[in-house]
Order: structure tokens, then sequence, then C-alpha cells
């Protein structure tokens, strides 16, 4: 059977990723049968009414899922339609209480027009009472208008679906964790609804282990804890877990939510020196037949790393040396005192996803998934390339777009190690060779920075506008 | 910090890695809180086998718990045993870490410990 979702007309791209990850979830067989970034409305098909409210009742970006009783680019086509899909089902529905209402996007409709549409299904034969509140059943007439319809005056909608409503998704939940009712945020807290999102799509689910190597103040394992996961963080910066050490923590952020419970540990640490033991790669497929579990402790790595324009992008070490050479003495020194504060130098933005990549390729279990957020700049030419590793296999790329640059939010799964490419696995170490960067100041590492700070213009060009006038 | 993370944790400095003993890192002056929390079994045993047993049996006896079987319980076992999965529960999940130090066995480098909360950064030297 088909079945109509109506999505929200926000993070267009993210709303097949997020579905499909929850279809993954819950074991569920999901064909999308129509889908457009341009419309709230998709059908897929499903194999029953319950896998259909399995399947979005954690959305944050589906509203609702309906029943595809009919569709047609006229009214009359979606009377024919209802007539050939759903005859056969009409009986059932004889007695039920039950609403028929009209949902139209983008556009409206007079309430005498509404009624005239609603009783022109009157074949149906519901002879039931009609409830407005907590009906048996119901039924919404969907119209698809085109962009602008009222102040131009047109008279029909593109599109009709008929539906009979089935479910509601997680709408409810980004409001529940809403930054501003937050305890403890910095100024690059990812939002609430995004991190939900991104905490789907990379399978949070009860039971499971998630990490996030640049935790600040918790957004993502805040997220991925609330869909009952483990949570687990770091943060090179023990500053942003700690907070003010009273009432604004990371801590207290879990305690908010009533979640303390799903809070594994936070501990500060720099993912260029982790201490989270892992094994070398390909080397835990020994005789065990396991799905990669040993050795291997994480089902999901989610997070936003600084893109060093806002948050700087720091490890551990010294930025020059021979500039600096009392630093490294002198650290020696004073290490153990408990103020000691280790140095930090700049570090380049794409050998931290690398980093990223070859710790996740390491620490997830089979099918495990990454799932990190990305800045690029929206000129192709200046466009950052997606990361790749031999061990990960992209599942989904969404962006979110603003004036110059845009992010990307990138999710991988860990490949079986009997299903990696030996070929891939020299080519990346050759690539590694021979991509590494060099260079010490924060604009050399890292050229989104560059990009951002000189507002992402290109190189100039001699065209003959550019010449000054003579 | 609950003792379950102890187990996932290792000495940071590079150098220690190949070695046997900078695992698992060692409580020093360590105190302990523990809060009571539902018991998930699921969860346990998605984690069983990520568990480095002859590690988590070192940590509970040099935190004073009774010391473990020398064999970990199978998934079966935990679906069986009541009072097996309550211990590990406990002893996993409910226990943490709050002050104290984790000491390396191998290099000797102390991590602090405050709040629940480790500090795993490293001076330059150790870099």
């Amino acid at each position: 059977m088909e079945y109509l979702i109506r999505f929200s007309q926000s993070y267009e791209t993210f709303r097949l990723p997020e579905i499909q990850a929850l279809a993954v979830l819950e074991g569920i067989d999901l064909k999308v049968v129509s889908y457009s970034l341009e419309s709230p409305f998709c059908i897929v098909k499903l194999p029953s009414q319950d896998a259909a409210k399995r399947l979005i009742r954690r959305s944050i970006l589906v509203q609702t899922v309906h029943e595809l009783w009919g569709l047609g680019a006229t009214l009359e086509a979606v009377h024919a339609d209802v007539r050939e899909r759903t005859s056969h089902l009409w009986d059932q529905y004889l007695t039920c209480s039950f609403k028929f209402t009209i949902d139209s996007y983008q556009g409206t409709r007079s309430g005498e027009r509404k009624i005239d549409i609603i009783n022109s299904f009157a074949y149906l034969g519901f002879a039931g009472p009609i409830k407005m509140r907590n009906p048996d059943q119901e039924f919404i007439l969907f119209e698809d208008w085109p962009l602008n319809s009222t102040p131009l005056g047109i008279p029909d909608p593109k599109f009709y679906f008929l539906g009979r409503y089935l479910g509601t998704g997680a709408r409810d939940l980004p409001k529940k964790l809403d930054l501003k009712k937050r305890r403890y945020i910095s100024t690059t807290s990812m939002d609430a609804e995004l991190a939900l999102v991104t905490a789907n799509i990379a399978l949070a689910a009860p039971g499971k282990l998630m990490y996030d190597p640049f935790v600040g103040t918790g957004s993502f394992p805040i997220a991925c804890a609330e869909f009952g996961a483990l949570s687990f963080g770091s943060d090179i910066d023990g500053r942003s877990i700690r907070g003010d050490e009273k009432k604004k923590t990371l801590k207290a952020n879990f305690e908010q939510y009533n979640l303390l419970g799903r809070l594994g540990g936070v501990f500060t640490a720099d993912l260029t020196n982790s201490p989270i033991r892992r094994l070398p790669l390909g080397g835990d497929n020994g005789d065990n037949n396991d799905s990669g579990v040993k050795g291997r402790l994480f089902d999901g790595i989610v997070c936003d790393p600084p893109y060093g324009v806002r948050e700087g992008l720091r490890v551990l070490g010294v930025r020059d040396p021979e500039k600096c050479p009392w630093v490294i003495p002198k650290g020696k020194e004073m290490y153990k005192l408990p103020d000691f504060i280790p140095p930090r130098k700049p570090y380049s933005f794409l050998a931290m996803l690398d980093d990223i990549l070859q710790f996740s390729a390491r620490t997830l279990v089979d099918n495990g998934r990454l799932s990190f957020w990305m800045p690029t700049a929206n000129d192709q030419d200046q466009e950052m390339p997606v990361p790749t590793h031999p061990y990960l296999e992209i599942v989904a790329v969404c962006t979110q777009a603003f004036n110059k640059w845009s992010r990307r939010l990138i999710t991988y799964r860990r490949i079986p190690n009997a299903q990696v490419d030996p070929g891939a696995v020299e080519k990346a170490k050759e690539a590694q060779e021979t991509g590494k960067l060099l260079g010490k100041t924060a604009d050399e590492l890292n050229p989104f920075r560059k990009a951002y700070f000189t507002r992402f213009e290109s190189p100039p060009t001699n065209t003959p506008d550019n010449e000054p006038v003579q | 910090m609950k003792v379950l993370t102890l187990n996932f944790l290792t000495c940071a400095v590079k150098a220690c890695k190949t070695t046997n003993n900078s695992f698992p890192l060692h409580p020093k002056d360590a105190e302990l809180v523990h809060d009571e929390i539902e018991i998930n079994r699921d969860l346990l045993v998605n984690v069983l086998p990520r568990i480095d047993w002859t590690a988590l049996r070192t940590t509970s006896t040099e935190l004073g718990f009774p010391t473990l079987p020398e064999q970990p319980p199978t998934a079966e076992d935990l679906q069986q045993d009541e009072k097996m999965l309550k211990e590990l529960h406990a002893l996993l999940l409910e226990t943490q870490m709050m002050e104290g130090k984790l000491v390396c066995g191998h290099c000797g480098h102390e991590y602090a410990v405050r709040e629940g909360i480790a500090n795993f950064l490293l001076p330059s030297h150790l870099v």
C-alpha cells in the first residue's frame, strides 16, 4: 500500500536521509515513490500502516503520515483515483466517527468552497457522527498550491492528495530541547532541531553508545540520549564541559531533561591524542566472526568540529618550537601542577576531518554511523570536497545553505572489514602521503577560514571591467 | 564518569599505546558515587562484547568491589541471571568516579579527575 508523508517544508535535503535512517533503525522496507525538494508531500511504499506509524514516530522533519486514498491534478481525477484505490475499504468506515478537513499548502480556500469540496466526497458513504475533536478516523484533502497563488489570483491548486491520518512525527521534541530554555549553552551550540535530526540520521537508539569528540555544551549527546542512547563526549576545552561548575554545566543540561542516567562520561581530550582505546585498522578481523564489535566501541559518532572561524581549531602542541624554545622545557617542569594548561597550536581543518574519519573507522562497529558537520563555500570554485575513507561509505550529504557559505551534514556507514576494497586502502595511503598540508598560521592551515574572512571573493581576474577608468 | 567509561580509556601518550601496561588506567585516591539508574538489559547485552573483561576485573578490584568471575558472562547469562545483570549494572553504569587520578601503568602519567571529568590533555613534551 502507498502512504503519504507530509513533511515540514524546511531543511529539505535532510528529510529523505532522516526517514531512510529511521527505516533502517526500525527494520522497515521503505520505497520512495515520489519526492521533490520543492514539495512537502512525499509518497512511499511501506509494508503496513503499523510500519508507517513506527517509521515517523521519532522523525523531526515529518509532520504526519497518512494512508494514501487518492491523488490527482484535478478534483475529478482525485475522485476517480479514490474510487479505484479504496472502494473495497469504505465499508470499514461506515459507522465510525470521523472528521474531514482540507489542508492547503501555500494557498487558501473560502469556508463555503471547502464545504462544497468536502461534500463532493459524499459517495464514500460515511454515515457515522462527525466529531471535530478526537474522531475515530480523520480524512484530510491536501492541496499543493503554486507559490504566491493568493496574490496572483490562481484559482486552483497544482495537485491534490486524499489521506487517512495514521500518525504524527516528533515535532514537539525540538521545543522540549529548545536552546532558549536550556540551562547552559555557548555561541556554537547546535540548535535542537538539527541536533535531533543528526541523532536520527546517525541511528541513535536505546542500548547504543554514541560519542561526540567535540562535545562543547553537549547538544548532540543530549539529542542522542533523548532517543535512548548512552552518550559520551570529549572536548579539548575542559571549560566548555565544566561551564561555571555550578548550575551551568554540561551535566546540568542532562539533569534538566532528566537524562542523567544516559550520560556515559565526558572528559577533556584532544582527538589527535585521544585516550580512547582502539586497534589498528584491519587488525580486528581475526577468526571471530562477530560484527566488528570486539575492539570497536561506538555505534555512532556525531559531531560539529570547530571550523576555525568562530571557534578556534587547535590541537595539543607548540606552534613554533624554534621561535619559543622555552615552552617545552617549561612544560616539563610545570605539567604536574593542577592549574597547568598545556600549549595548543592551530591545526588544519582538512587534517582534522581526516583524523575524524580515521578515528571513526577504528572505533565504529560494523554499520555504525559517523555524522559530522562541515562548512563549504557556495561558490563552486571554492567548494570543499566531501572527505572519503576506504572503510567508510557515504550514506547521505545534507546541506543547510546560508548567504555565501553552507554547512553540510555528511553521514558515513562503517563497512565491515571483509567488504573493504584493498585498492582503495592503497590509494588512500598514497593520497595521505602527498596531501600533507604545511603551514603554521590559522589562515595557512584552513582554506575555509581564509575564504570566510575574505568574503568568499575569487582571486581577481583581469577582465576589462576591473580595469581603472582612464 | 561511569566505570564503563574507564574500560574505554587508555593512556593518551602515543608511545604507551603499543604496550599492554597502559590499559586499564589505575584509579588512585578515587572518590566514587552511586546513582540509581533504571536497568537497561539491552544496553548491557550490547555493551558486553565491547568490554575488555580482564581490564574490568582489574578496575573492579582496584575500586574495592568484589572480584569478578574469570570469564565474562554470555548474552544468555545476562538474559537469565538476574543477580549477575544487577551487579554488572551497578558496577558499570551506576558507579561513577568523581575525584582522584587515573595512572598509566607504563609511563606513570597521572590524569586528574575532577567533578567526574578526567583531563587527558598532555604537555608538549609528551605530544
